[in-house]
């Protein structure tokens, strides 16, 4: 199958600015979105993702120009999400330039919104985001085992992982695909902000349970671990945030390390 | 002096591909909701997000308008849901198509790969003389986001494919008729030659 895994930079957008937090909490300020997009671009990311965290009402005005300064530089296609509840919060976005529109929270609270969107946007721009959380009590419906040990399954938390929902991320994945989401994001809050790996167990869950593409979330902390989740599954992208903003490596390096060892990749 | 008219049928995201338009080197770039209200133009692009019956439905008043700008040559770049729209019907509506190119629309291999169809894959050239195609490397990367593909039995028209678990039609041409299936728009420095191949057409018609 040709088709290349793709390397995703994320940005995590507040009040226009890029920022990067560690475990849903503790925010440092990085940079201008735009440069960030046109450096990704040229480094041959394959796509971008924006994350809007602004807690304010002004969000949605400053995140339509964010969006349109970026579609007018690069060439490459882009997702944007956060604080989207409705049609017209997505339409706006849509319209405004983002290729693809990714809902979290508001698809848990209110699930007819996904073929909502779908119905008129296509299945192809909705991106359901889901982050997702071990828990040890019992009434999940996946378990896994961690040496062993004690049994976990991971739960969907919402507003930006404070929130537990006690639905099963296995079972809320499935539900969203036969809602008509045309991707799934998956962000590990256990591993995002370590830099210590993906969740190579909750990845390939997901991955085996699902026909529509996956993005693996959370954890990346070298090209190593990109290499890792590509092996190890069958998610389709991998995302990634402070080993490129944080001047770790570059996207061209991280590529073409994955292709030395065998990833079909775009280069 | 080269003047495109993108026709907005309410598919969305019109703005990324205006401003690739623009980049790569055309002079007026205007998006119109009724083809009745166009002046003169060099070239026509029918965007393509969407679904299948809406769009059909919102492109019926200017059905007959649109017919006769390709009657007059006038260069035609269609994509995705765009380019689908030309052909006799599509599996994802019960509407029927525009009937401009024969052949039907059906939806991807769902046994045997992921729908949609979302990422980079690479196309093969099968006809070296394409227009839109010039300068292009065989096993270029394109960018696709689909759940459905065309089916023509009129293969002459299909100058380069994919392979997505059965070989796709990637780009279709046809005189001054041009689809892609993949987004050219988004689809890095081979889109952007592509975006400028088709402007070099418009640009030689007048």
């Amino acid at each position: 199958m040709p088709l290349a895994k793709r390397i995703i930079p994320c940005l995590d957008v507040e009040n226009g600015l890029v920022v990067k937090g560690v475990h849903f909490r503790e925010v440092k300020v990085a940079g201008d979105p735009v440069k960030f997009a046109e450096k990704y671009s040229k480094q041959g990311a394959d796509e971008l993702v924006f994350l809007d965290i602004t807690a304010s009402q002004e969000r949605r005005e400053t995140m339509k120009n964010v969006v349109r300064s970026v579609a007018s530089v690069i060439d490459i296609p882009f997702t944007v999400g956060g604080g989207i509840k409705k049609l017209e919060d997505a339409r706006d976005i849509l319209l405004s330039g983002a290729d693809k529109v990714s809902i979290n929270t508001a698809a848990v609270k209110n699930p007819e919104l996904i073929p909502k969107l779908t119905s008129i946007f296509g299945r192809q721009c909705i991106v359901v985001a889901i982050d997702a959380k071990r828990s040890y009590y019992d009434h999940g419906k996946n378990f896994f085992e961690k040496n062993g040990k004690k049994r976990y399954w991971f739960e969907v938390r919402i507003f930006g992982g404070k929130e537990g929902t006690g639905i099963d991320a296995i079972e809320w994945a499935k539900k969203v695909e036969s809602l008509g989401a045309g991707e799934i994001l998956l962000t590990s809050i256990d591993a995002d902000g370590t830099e210590r790996g993906y969740d190579i167990n909750l990845t390939k869950a997901i991955c085996q349970t699902l026909n529509i593409p996956v993005i693996a979330s959370g954890g990346c902390g070298s090209p190593k671990h990109i290499l890792d989740v590509f092996k190890n599954t069958d998610v389709d992208a991998a995302l990634a945030a402070s080993i490129f903003h944080y001047k770790k490596s570059t996207v061209d390096k991280v590529k073409k390390y994955l292709k030395k060892n065998g990833i079909l990749i775009r280069v | 002096m080269t003047r495109i008219a993108i026709f907005d049928y309410g598919a969305g995201n019109l703005f990324s591909l205006k401003a690739a338009l623009e980049r790569n080197g055309a002079k007026r770039v205007v998006v119109i909701h009724d083809l009745g209200k166009l002046e003169s133009v060099d070239g026509l692009v029918l965007p393509g997000v969407g679904n299948f019956d809406p769009a059909i439905i919102s492109i019926q008043r200017d059905k007959e308008l649109l017919f006769k700008l390709i009657d007059d040559g006038i260069p035609l770049l269609a994509i995705c849901l765009g380019m689908e729209m030309l052909f006799n019907k599509s599996e994802e509506g019960t509407m029927e198509g525009l009937n401009i190119l024969n052949g039907e629309v059906i939806i991807l291999p769902k046994k045997k790969v992921k729908i949609p169809h979302v990422g980079w894959n690479n196309i093969k050239i099968r006809k070296k003389e394409s227009k839109l195609l010039k300068d292009i490397n065989d096993g270029s990367w394109v960018y696709y986001v689909h759940s459905y593909h065309v089916s023509t039995k009129n293969k002459s028209m299909i100058v380069a494919s994919s392979d997505y678990g059965i070989s796709i039609p990637a780009v279709i041409e046809k005189g001054n008729l041009f689809g892609t299936q993949f987004h050219p728009e988004k689809s890095g420095d081979a889109g952007a030659i592509m975006v400028r191949n088709f402007l070099r057409v418009c640009s030689e018609k007048e």
